[in-house]
């Protein structure tokens, strides 16, 4: 099948002195999809996608945004590419849209179109009864919505999102989401995004889990999950002790006694629950059964949990940022 | 794997003749992005001119009553009136190098990498600040010229366009000496060495607050090592008038026309801007 690739990149390599920050990463990115880049600080996501806007350059492999290839012509690359970055990037004495207009004219928007086309995506991401206040008044989210408006400004093939939802509230995040996926499907745009939320990586077509600057996995978020198989399943008893050792020596399970309730991986929940009610010795008290996260995947993979805790003091200085607004 | 590209509607893509015209476009909004901030900031315009007043009111008074009211050149102009044209300069000097120092700022604040991401060439970002920096110090240095009625200075309409042509060309020179210097720059605290090692020194050997000749030769050939120096100078000649140009510096004997100190700034601001280009060509 002839199908268009928006993002092709084989063996790249990124050292830092004797630290390497990516080790040899293939990817391939379909047109039109959204493709998230998970993992946790420090294990490559940034490099890697400073590398594929030409913001740096690798130490070894090659890659194409677009069709394009960075290495012998970035400012081709860089007139068919969106970014929005990890960190703000917007001029706050300005209003929206001066931004807007300053971008336009750094990419070369023609003249003719650029009003239209401002006007447009402000309406896109609902600032546009804001468009000329000055961006300080403006909150974290109404920033970050901002910023992508001015990353899809000069009709991009490639939109680039670096930790877009990082420091923002669930609400607000949940927001800029359904702004991505309208966009999505409004300007056939490719998404590439990085992002160490697992709940918002489901929002992803495709996801590549990535640590130690290597992909550990790559698929969709379904695929990713069925090679944890099964489902999880949560009781609770009136004896949480007894039962562990009747699931064990009865079950053949492997139960793992978290605050007060008990964990099995089963390869089928709903064939599984009946069974263990009518024939566990110990009364239960409640029972629940899932589909596996993928913060299973991600534990089955690396070996470790990626949670909130993994933001570093720079993180934290960030959000901090995000919830002050920061004087510029 | 094909990579059929799909292709953007609005966006022009680079041909050879319209990548000049990109860059220009790009110049253009980087300059206009500085002047529309500074027309923003009226009360810090006010405010950075408290500086001057203070020089001139205070520090002139005081000095020239120390001195005992001792003339300057063949007009006899009073302390005051020597140091006007000197501190016009000064502005300009600090504004030019504070100007600058928004490039380190805007990128502790990421607005840097918005600017070096687009699909432009990197001297146009230098070119661009350099303006932008150059047209805010210009201005600055120029709304002292409403002083001049009170110092006792007369100016005509050829010697205030004179004075405009100076202005710029010393903003010009000293905004590109401090975005080449700031292009380098990862962070504010740098600024503090560039301040007390270079701005300030550059300022009290430029002659703008005392006449550099009959000084000891060390010192004379710092003063002419300095760029500064034939910035106050010309200003102070375009200020005064040509009565002040027996006033002028001197290099090996000879006092120096101003078109020639005019051409040693012109040629001062192009290599720092040529530095700061290579500054901003630099990729990780």
């Amino acid at each position: 099948m002839d199908q268009p690739v928006a993002i092709a990149a084989e063996g790249l390599v990124k050292k830092f002195g004797e630290i390497e920050a990516v080790k040899g990463i293939d990817l391939s990115v379909r047109t039109g999809e959204i493709f998230g880049f998970l993992g946790p600080n420090g294990a490559g996501k940034s490099t890697t996608i400073n590398i594929l806007c030409t913001l740096m350059k690798a130490t070894a492999g090659n890659a194409a945004v677009a069709g394009v290839d960075v290495e012998r012509d970035p400012a081709g690359v860089r007139s068919r590419i969106g970014l929005v970055f990890q960190d703000p990037s917007l001029d706050q004495q300005l209003t929206a849209r001066e931004n807007l207009e300053f971008h336009a004219f750094m990419y070369n928007v023609p003249a003719a179109v650029r009003g239209q086309r401002i006007a447009e995506v402000l309406e896109m991401v609902d600032l546009a009864d804001r468009a000329n206040s000055i961006v300080m008044t403006f909150s974290g989210g109404m920033r970050r919505r901002l910023e992508i408006a001015r990353g899809i400004l000069h009709t991009p093939t490639v939109l680039f999102l670096d930790e877009p939802t990082i420091g923002l509230d669930p609400q607000t995040r949940r927001h800029i989401w359904s702004y991505l996926e309208a966009l999505r499907d409004r300007e056939k745009i490719t998404i590439f995004m990085t992002t160490h939320y697992m709940d918002e990586a489901e929002y992803c077509d495709r996801i590549a889990i990535i640590d130690h600057g290597s992909i550990v996995g790559l698929g969709t978020p379904d695929e990713l999950k069925a090679t944890v198989g099964g489902d999880v399943v949560t009781i609770t008893t009136a004896d949480n002790h007894a039962a562990a050792t009747e699931l064990s020596e009865r079950f053949q399970l492997a139960p793992m006694v978290d605050n007060g309730t008990l964990r099995v991986e089963v390869d089928d929940g709903a064939v599984f629950v009946p069974r263990l009610v009518r024939e566990l010795s110990v009364p239960v008290e409640s029972v629940a059964f899932r589909r596996p996260s993928l913060d299973d995947v991600f534990l089955k993979l690396t070996g470790r949990a990626i949670r909130e805790e993994e933001a570093g003091p720079k993180d934290m200085l960030r959000m901090m940022g995000r919830a002050w607004g920061g004087r510029r | 794997m094909s990579e059929t590209v799909v292709s953007a509607p609005v966006v022009r893509r680079r041909g050879a003749a319209s990548a000049a015209w990109s860059n220009a476009r790009a110049v253009y909004i980087i300059w206009y992005r500085d002047v529309l901030r500074y027309s923003r900031e009226r009360a810090q315009v006010v405010a950075s001119l408290a500086q001057p007043l203070l020089y001139l009111i205070i520090f002139g008074t005081g000095l020239s009553s120390a001195i005992g009211g001792a003339r300057f050149g063949p007009s006899g102009a009073n302390y005051q009136t020597f140091i006007y044209p000197g501190i016009i300069g000064m502005t300009i000097l600090f504004t030019s190098i504070f100007g600058a120092m928004s490039v380190v700022w805007d990128r502790e604040f990421g607005f840097l990498k918005e600017v070096l991401v687009a699909p432009i060439d990197r001297s146009a970002v230098a070119i661009g600040k350099t303006l932008g920096g150059a047209t805010r110090a210009m201005i600055q240095g120029l709304l002292l010229l409403v002083l001049a009625p009170l110092i006792g200075v007369a100016l005509s309409v050829g010697s205030i366009l004179g004075i405009v042509v100076l202005a710029f060309i010393l903003a010009f020179a000293l905004s590109a000496l401090g975005v080449a210097l700031a292009a380098r720059m990862r962070s504010m605290q740098g600024f503090q060495v560039v301040m007390n090692f270079l701005m300030l020194p550059m300022f009290f050997l430029s002659g703008a607050l005392f006449p550099l000749s009959g000084l000891p030769d060390w010192m004379t050939i710092l003063t002419r090592l300095d760029p500064a120096t034939y910035g106050m100078d010309a200003m102070r000649r375009a200020v005064l008038g040509s009565a002040a140009d027996p006033l002028g510096v001197s290099l090996f004997g000879q006092i120096v026309p101003i078109w020639l100190e005019a051409l040693i700034l012109i040629a001062f601001g192009l290599m720092m801007l040529a530095l700061a280009v290579r500054s901003f060509q630099v990729r990780d």
